[in-house]
């Protein structure tokens, strides 16, 4: 039987989905960094050949995308362990989430020169 | 009700075209098991005040429409809980939900609550539900003989579980819970709500009894905080909250 039509959650619900996303996509990456580390034990060689490839403008943008999965995961996480333990947390769950979206922004702004500068230098040249 | 019907013959009799009812498509997600096990949308178009609720609109099809149209309703005034069901995309109780509140510009979709088996159109298998409600043992526990007078009890004391007293079991924040779409097994946050009532409620005893079932694998650890159930809540019960007390006093009673 078809599910039916999408359940129109809110903030609470959406937060919940981008945090098991984020979580998923987190793992993903452990799971390629353990694989690339565990590569030096093969050949130093190969090593410095993989890690060579994460040095291009592509895998820098993927980087970004880290660095936004990660801090997203890490601020919804410390709202969340509010949302459990701080009695006013179910009460103040939106502002808590609105305030991790806005120190979520800041430090994706805040991100953008140390983690894609060399990305924009690849691209267009220094 | 009287002033706006008599409004109504005036304008009528003196021959003012603007009718308080407008056209309203109701979109309804309809199963029938005896017929095809094929679920299918229906529209019906029908003319309607827009200040009538959704159950109103169900009560006009099904009398004047299509009488096969099945879903659940007694008392019809948001305290018996019957006709919890989804209404574009959300719970919420029919008979307390305004037509120009949800916009009846657009087809208004209605169908049955998620994470129950659909038995027949709006109508869901509650067994499960109550099943979760019985097993948290929603009745006073006590020790000791009966007192020969009524067991006291503070203003202070009352208010401590006052918001979870207001439950009137629809299953509009279970069915809204994706941890109980996922897992029928959870105890969901109705049966919760519930335990709240008599875990903090000073007269009763059980209180360890109900936080050993919830601290079970499938009771208040699998709590994602998505605060559905609390938007569901017909009654405006902090669901979640209810559920984060069960769990702090399962952490602060061990230590």
């Amino acid at each position: 039987m078809p599910a039916g039509t999408l359940y129109r959650g809110r903030e609470g619900m959406w937060s919940w989905v981008a945090h098991r996303v984020t979580g998923v996509l987190i793992f993903f990456f452990l799971f390629v960094h353990v694989l690339d580390t565990a590569l030096v034990r093969v050949s130093p060689e190969a090593y410095d050949e993989v890690v060579a490839t994460y040095k291009t403008w592509p895998v820098a943008f993927l980087e970004y995308g880290l660095v936004a999965a990660i801090l997203f995961h890490a601020l919804n996480g410390l709202r969340i362990i509010a949302v459990d333990f701080w009695a006013k947390g179910p009460r103040l769950q939106k502002q808590m989430l609105w305030t991790v979206v806005g120190i979520w922004i800041v430090l994706m702004v805040g991100a953008l020169y140390p983690v894609l500068g060399h990305a924009v230098r690849d691209i267009f040249g220094s | 009700m009287a002033t706006p019907t008599l409004d109504k013959t005036d304008k009528a009799e003196a021959g003012f075209a603007d009718s308080p009812f407008i056209t309203a498509t109701f979109r309804i997600r309809r199963f029938n098991p005896e017929v095809s096990d094929e679920v299918q949308w229906q529209d019906f178009q029908i003319e309607i005040d827009p200040k009538e609720r959704v159950l109103d609109a169900l009560h006009k099809i099904k009398w004047e429409i299509d009488g096969t149209l099945t879903f659940r309703r007694s008392c019809a005034h948001g305290i018996c809980g019957s006709d919890a069901m989804r209404i574009n995309g959300k719970n919420r109780l029919a008979c307390k939900t305004l037509i120009k509140d949800i916009n009846p510009d657009k087809p208004i979709m209605v169908e049955a609550i998620k994470g129950l088996t659909v038995l027949k159109d709006l109508v869901v298998d509650m067994d499960p539900f109550f099943q979760a409600y019985h097993d948290v043992m929603p009745f006073l526990i006590t020790k000791g003989n009966e007192p020969t007078r009524e067991r006291l009890q503070s203003a202070e004391e009352r208010e401590r579980f006052d918001d979870t007293t207001k439950c009137i079991l629809c299953a509009a924040c279970t069915s809204s819970c994706p941890v109980f779409w996922n897992d029928g097994q959870y105890f969901g946050p109705a049966a919760i709500v519930n335990a709240h009532r008599f875990i903090f409620d000073s007269r009763d005893e059980g209180g360890e009894q109900r936080l050993e079932i919830l601290n079970d694998r499938d009771g208040v650890w699998r709590c994602r905080t998505t605060f559905n159930c609390t938007d569901a809540c017909p009654r405006g019960i902090e669901v979640t909250k209810a559920i984060q007390e069960v769990k702090r006093a399962l952490i602060t009673r061990r230590f």
